[in-house]
């Protein structure tokens, strides 16, 4: 796929956690590389993000992890994107722990991206996804 | 000198060193030499007045500074369920930690349980899990409250949780009144950084403005309020911007407390600051000075505080998490002792340094112990606790305090406008508008832009990145936790009087409505029934509602 065709994409926060640092920095290297972005923000439950990422026609999602609860709610978010039906790919950014990127891997998330990831590469993978993905 | 005007000066400058050199000398001094390693005396004080412990305060609240006491050595622990949390608590006092600090797990920082839908995956993991009376008295089991002060950082649910620490200490045989402390309390950053609020706004500041007059009255040694920059700076804000948001909620509080009815002297000499200590030394050392010098002329000039102690800027201090690096992550032990070195030179009075793996994981047992020693060799080894605001009078360390309260200026007079000349007014306009957010997101992507650009080097990140040998122990929380946790709770809702806890819950919702009632004594009574910290939160809800952030990126 190449950069001209624009992405949808959801970011948010699923669960309690408040860090939204790194969400909100993501949110604009994807919007200055093009992409659509739909700001969702905190406090988000896998059936709110499901009901946006359907009315919103996105192409992926995008969670953000920060306190550790990486390994219960990314493999549910995977699970409910499959209930639905929706067939996107689920991507999360934030502090995972190299030993968790295998597991995450095998759980369905599509991508994991570490603290201190550059730009480009944030964007080229959500791009990456989503072009394997179509 | 022959000019008069620096004649009159130099008077003035010896009365203020004659009135320092007494105060001075009433002060109980540590047992240890203050001489150079090599066995030079050394002064308490060098340069020019005001000098520490006068008026404004930039060189420091007290005329001895550490000479009599050293900073607390305040490390923040907390992590799975309260019996591990109460093992590292003992591990830190025996290893010479003098005051301890509670991370609660998000849930309780919530105000939900940890059966709750919410909590799934969270319960433990980033704190304690606390969720009724019976995990407080687990988390300080065999730990002498009467003896300790004791920091626990809540915000939303502060008073359900201070309301629990009380019932505590007083099962133990320790009264309300022996108890030392601060509860974090600072709702206005909530809705600025950390985002961990429960209701709006103004019923949040009722609770606040409750807990300040129910310690005024009931608990002399708590300070109801730490009036907290760290979690702003985390969020991404620059320096001048976490002092100047800080400060200004720290005006609103002030604000709030006189207009519920309270005397500013009675109150604010208990109000405490929290502060970040990022990398940049000198940017943080100035806004340490300019933190002390901006709190003692508002609340003298603005505020009309008569009493000294209300004009102190007292503040706790804690390294900047947000530059530990996942990568090679032992060089955070050096920048921690940076950020550690800049707190003691700007004269904070406890620490907490941060321990080098937690970019990715709460630390191990060995890298907390690390941090402490870090701090350890700042206070005992390198000098600089022998002389107050050693930095004093250097033309940059001036120049740098100077540019700090400019800017700090520039917010409080943008505010004040917002607030129609009330600093409390343009803090809930701030809120409201989305300004404290903005500034903050687009300094937080202004440095991470220039950090991909290269402009700015991070050690081990974007330059030298040779010889990351990968991550090594990580402290995990095992699900367990939460198995652990949910019957726990489950068996303490099974025990109690059910209708007690409907009675002093319905109580609650009925006093919310009246807000001339203060909660504390309905929350303390319904902690002691063993109600949880959601049942309570929820009682709140139908009177005071609950609030969304308008998402702004």
């Amino acid at each position: 796929m190449g950069d001209d065709v624009t992405v949808r994409i959801i970011l948010a926060k699923l669960g309690l956690d408040g860090h939204d640092r790194g969400l909100k920095v993501v949110a604009r290297i994807l919007r200055d590389a093009g992409m659509e972005v739909i700001y969702l923000g905190l406090r988000q439950t896998t059936d709110s993000i499901i009901a946006a990422a359907e009315q919103e026609d996105a192409d992926a999602i995008g969670l953000s992890m920060h306190n550790a609860g990486h390994m219960t709610l990314a493999p549910k978010m995977v699970e409910a994107v499959r209930a639905a039906q929706l067939d996107i790919p689920v991507v999360v950014g934030g502090i995972v722990p190299d030993d968790d990127l295998q597991p995450l891997l095998d759980a369905g998330v599509a991508a994991v991206l570490g603290p201190g990831s550059p730009a480009e590469d944030v964007a080229r993978t959500v791009r990456d996804v989503v072009s394997a993905n179509r | 000198m022959t000019d008069d005007r620096a004649s009159t000066e130099s008077d003035r400058t010896g009365v203020a060193r004659d009135e320092w050199q007494a105060a001075y000398d009433a002060a109980e001094l540590r047992d240890v030499p203050f001489e150079t390693m090599s066995g030079v005396p050394v002064e308490p004080v060098y340069g020019d007045g005001p000098y520490p412990g006068q008026y404004p305060f930039t060189r420091g609240v007290y005329p001895s500074m550490y000479r009599s006491r050293l900073w607390t050595m305040r490390m923040f622990a907390g992590f799975g369920t309260a019996e591990d949390t109460n093992a590292r608590f003992k591990e830190l006092l025996r290893n010479g930690g003098t005051g301890l600090s509670t991370a609660f797990d998000m849930p309780t920082l919530m105000g939900r349980d940890s059966n709750s839908e919410w909590s799934t995956g969270e319960v433990g993991r980033a704190g304690v899990a606390v969720d009724t009376l019976a995990d407080m008295e687990d988390l300080f089991a065999d730990i002498d409250l009467g003896g300790v002060s004791t920091s626990m950082t809540i915000n939303g649910p502060a008073p359900m949780l201070l309301a629990m620490y009380i019932a505590t200490a007083e099962k133990g045989g320790t009264a309300r009144a022996d108890l030392a402390g601060t509860i974090q309390n600072d709702i206005f950053k909530e809705y600025q950084a950390q985002k961990e609020y429960i209701y709006p706004p103004r019923p949040s500041v009722r609770l606040v403005t409750d807990m300040m007059s129910f310690t005024s009255a009931e608990m002399p040694r708590w300070h109801p309020v730490s009036i907290s920059g760290y979690h702003i700076r985390e969020a991404g804000s620059t320096a001048a911007h976490e002092l100047a948001f800080t400060l200004a909620n720290g005006f609103a509080y002030v604000e709030a407390a006189v207009a519920a009815g309270l005397d500013i002297d009675d109150f604010a000499p208990r109000l405490s600051f929290f502060f970040n200590s990022h990398s940049d030394f000198f940017e943080e050392i100035g806004k340490f000075r300019a933190a002390r010098r901006i709190w003692a002329r508002w609340m003298k000039e603005r505020y009309g505080a008569t009493s000294e102690r209300s004009m102190l800027c007292r503040f706790h201090t804690q390294t900047a998490g947000v530059s530990l690096t996942a990568q090679q992550p032992e060089v955070n032990i050096a920048r921690v002792a940076i950020q550690a070195l800049a707190g003691a030179l700007g004269g904070t009075q406890s620490l907490h340094t941060d321990s080098y793996d937690e970019a990715l994981a709460l630390p191990t047992d060995k890298a907390a112990r690390i941090a402490l020693r870090t701090q350890q060799v700042v206070a005992h080894e390198t000098g600089v606790a022998n002389v107050a605001d050693p930095l004093g009078g250097a033309p940059y360390v001036e120049w740098m305090t100077d540019e700090m309260e400019r800017q700090a200026e520039e917010v409080f007079a943008h505010l004040d406008e917002l607030g129609d000349g009330s600093i409390l007014e343009g803090v809930y306009a701030g809120i409201d508008n989305g300004y404290f957010v903005g500034e903050i997101a687009d300094a937080a992507y202004r440095f991470e832009r220039e950090v991909h650009a290269g402009r700015r080097i991070i050690v081990g990140v974007n330059d030298f990145t040779d010889g990351d040998d990968g991550q090594q122990n990580l402290l995990r929380i095992d699900a367990e936790t939460e198995e652990y946790q949910l019957k726990r709770l489950a068996a303490v809702m099974q025990d109690r009087d059910s209708d007690a806890v409907a009675r002093v819950l319905s109580r609650i919702t009925t006093e919310a409505e009246d807000a001339t009632i203060n909660l504390m004594p309905a929350f303390i009574d319904a902690v002691q029934a063993y109600a949880t910290e959601e049942e309570i939160c929820q009682a709140l809800v139908p009177v005071f509602g609950t609030y969304v952030e308008k998402a702004i990126i």
